[in-house]
């Protein structure tokens, strides 16, 4: 496995000359940074504010005098009845649960197309390429036709089953099983008495590993961050996930601008508290996804 | 990628039997993701085809119509205003981000310090943030009320731009798109660039070429394919602009309306209106448009090795 990470990541190449300071570059580069963080920057500040401190005049960039993070947090999470944190549940719910089974979905597809020559292969492989090109949001008004005829709309389902199509995902496994697990060590096995599942369990799902940890990166970010998807399908605001709860709430906050003041203290300080996770989780796995989101472009 | 390569065939005693085997194990493989592609992908445009071929009127029920709905569509000016401002949009954001995510992969390529690094990290951020999230952030910096620009253009006692206006939405949303996803595309670039041969690189240098020439002479051709896939990438996503706008119509009041993009104008159709099949409609068209416009670009740009090969 790790040598398969060091292939991905570096591709051989031995490591450039250290010592080379191009400071212009450099320079251009903190421009870009600044650009970059001053959301993030903002975000962090004005969620120290309470409705006097945005509104009263002061400065957006900096703090004003009563700073109140622990105040705002707890506003945040008991506000109608603590629905924020439900809010933070479901949208971790449905992106582990869509994230998984998308996941495991693309691992066995793209192994399957990658190591098996079966009839209608050649069919189906050009299908789901011409899938990938899809706008994946055409599908949302008829998919909610659908379920709402079955009666699933405005339940879990409707959300997480959507979830688990993932094409670019199969076309990433399968570029990926074909080059990193040797037909020959499969035959190997096969020769030796596995069978067909044993020999992917045991053979290629190692040497996968890599790649499923990017799609598995990729389904879950893609998950946690829809919104078309459970704005369309949900009525029910409990089951709403964490982006369109706060989008409710900003509307609730536009249309009655006077009552709705406090309300903008709880959209910033939860805006800043749904982010958190996922950044901790990139900054924690970024070995993972630095190498493998280049995988789709190289082949 | 030239999918009938892959994996060929073995030679061996008995291949029908080991034929059959393969057609049968390989099936059972793909089947459940080819249920989940039929339920959630072919059915669903299949269906929103066959309802956008009826109209639902107060009077006489549900009608089969024909074409109608698309001859409506593109007469509806509101569509039509959709479909050219997200045209317009393209058109301008896409080589902006490109050459973003691209200046900034090629000084990433050379430039090696700490910082560099660190840098790259922070510039990718914006990915992982929702896109719901993220315009929103830009949303409250544009804004009159929360955000600094106020200040900041007082200072040189000028007044501040409204990019929440109907004059300046357009640059307040392009910006918004470049900030969420260049960081990502610049991933993708900087990754090809890293899997370049350095000993190429020595060879142009002895033949008497500078960093910049062997960026744009060198660097820059060898990842073509990665240019293409991101253009891809950022013409789907475009086309299909919904969350953007959504997110910023509360707080530019006034500026963007339920027609600004085909897709918010299909969700009007569909959600507000419970017209089903005039929004299906506009949500097929959008969808074949799409689809189109991306196989054409493709087959105009395949080069061997590409994503269609």
């Amino acid at each position: 496995m790790s040598t398969h990470t060091e292939l991905i990541t570096t591709h051989g190449r031995p490591q450039r000359r250290p010592g080379r300071r191009f400071i212009g570059a450099q320079l251009v580069l903190g421009l870009l940074l600044v650009y970059f963080l001053v959301p993030f920057y903002w975000i962090v500040i004005n969620s120290s504010k309470d409705a006097a401190g945005l509104f009263g005049g002061g400065s957006a960039l900096w703090f004003a005098d009563s700073i109140d993070y622990l105040g705002n947090l707890q506003t945040l999470f008991t506000y109608n009845g603590g629905i924020y944190l439900q809010w933070i549940g479901n949208s971790a719910f449905y992106a582990l649960t869509g994230g998984v089974g998308a996941t495991i979905l693309c691992v066995l597809a793209g192994y399957g197309f990658a190591k098996y020559r079966f009839r209608g292969r050649t069919f189906t492989f050009s299908l789901l390429l011409g899938a990938v090109m899809v706008p994946l949001t055409a599908l949302v008004i008829p998919t909610f036709i659908m379920l709402s005829q079955l009666n699933l709309t405005n339940t879990v389902w409707s959300v997480i089953l959507p979830s688990l199509l993932n094409p670019f995902g199969v076309y990433l496994m399968t570029v990926f099983a074909r080059d990193a697990v040797p037909d020959e060590l499969l035959d190997a096995a096969r020769v030796d008495g596995a069978g067909e599942l044993r020999t992917f369990v045991q053979v290629a799902l190692p040497l996968m590993r890599p790649a499923i940890v990017t799609v598995l990166l990729l389904s879950i970010v893609a998950t946690w961050n829809n919104f078309f998807l459970p704005l369309a399908m949900l009525q029910n605001n409990r089951l709403f996930p964490v982006t369109v709860g706060i989008n409710q709430w900003q509307s609730l906050a536009a249309a009655n601008n006077g009552g709705g003041t406090s309300l903008w203290s709880l959209i910033i300080i939860g805006s800043l508290v749904s982010i958190v996770p996922l950044v901790i989780a990139f900054l924690s796995l970024q070995r993972y996804w630095q190498g493998g989101l280049s995988m789709g472009s190289l082949k | 990628m030239t999918s009938t390569t892959l994996a060929q065939p073995r030679p061996r005693a008995g291949i029908a039997t080991a034929r059959r085997r393969h057609t049968l194990v390989g099936w059972a493989f793909v089947a459940p993701f080819a249920i989940v592609f039929v339920v959630f992908l072919i059915a669903p445009l299949a269906y929103a085809f066959y309802l956008s071929l009826f109209r639902k009127a107060l009077i006489g029920g549900t009608q089969f119509v024909w074409f109608e709905n698309y001859l409506k569509a593109f007469t509806d000016e509101h569509f039509l205003s959709g479909v050219w401002f997200v045209l317009t949009f393209s058109v301008v954001l896409i080589p902006v981000q490109m050459l973003v995510s691209l200046a900034i992969a090629l000084i990433l390529d050379v430039v090696t310090t700490r910082f560099a690094r660190f840098s790259r990290l922070m510039i990718f951020l914006p990915y992982a943030i929702p896109v719901v999230i993220g315009a929103l952030m830009w949303g409250f910096l544009y804004s009159k009320n929360f955000g600094p620009l106020g200040e900041l253009f007082g200072l040189f006692g000028a007044n501040a731009p409204d990019f929440l206006s109907p004059q300046l939405i357009f640059f307040g949303l392009l910006n918004v798109v470049t900030w969420q996803w260049a960081g990502y595309y610049m991933i993708i670039l900087y990754a090809a660039l890293q899997g370049i041969d350095p000993s190429i690189y020595e060879a142009a240098r002895i033949d008497g070429a500078n960093n910049w020439q062997i960026a744009v002479r060198i660097k820059v051709p060898m990842i073509t394919n990665s240019l293409v896939l991101i253009l891809v990438f950022a013409l789907i996503g475009t086309l299909q602009f919904f969350n953007e706008p959504m997110m910023l119509k509360f707080l530019a009041a006034g500026t963007i309306g339920p027609d600004f993009t085909p897709n918010m104008y299909a969700y009007q159709q569909a959600f507000a209106l419970a017209n089903f099949n005039y929004g299906s409609a506009i949500s097929f068209a959008l969808g074949i448009v799409v689809f189109i416009c991306v196989y054409i670009f493709m087959l105009a740009t395949r080069k061997r090795g590409g994503f269609l090969g």
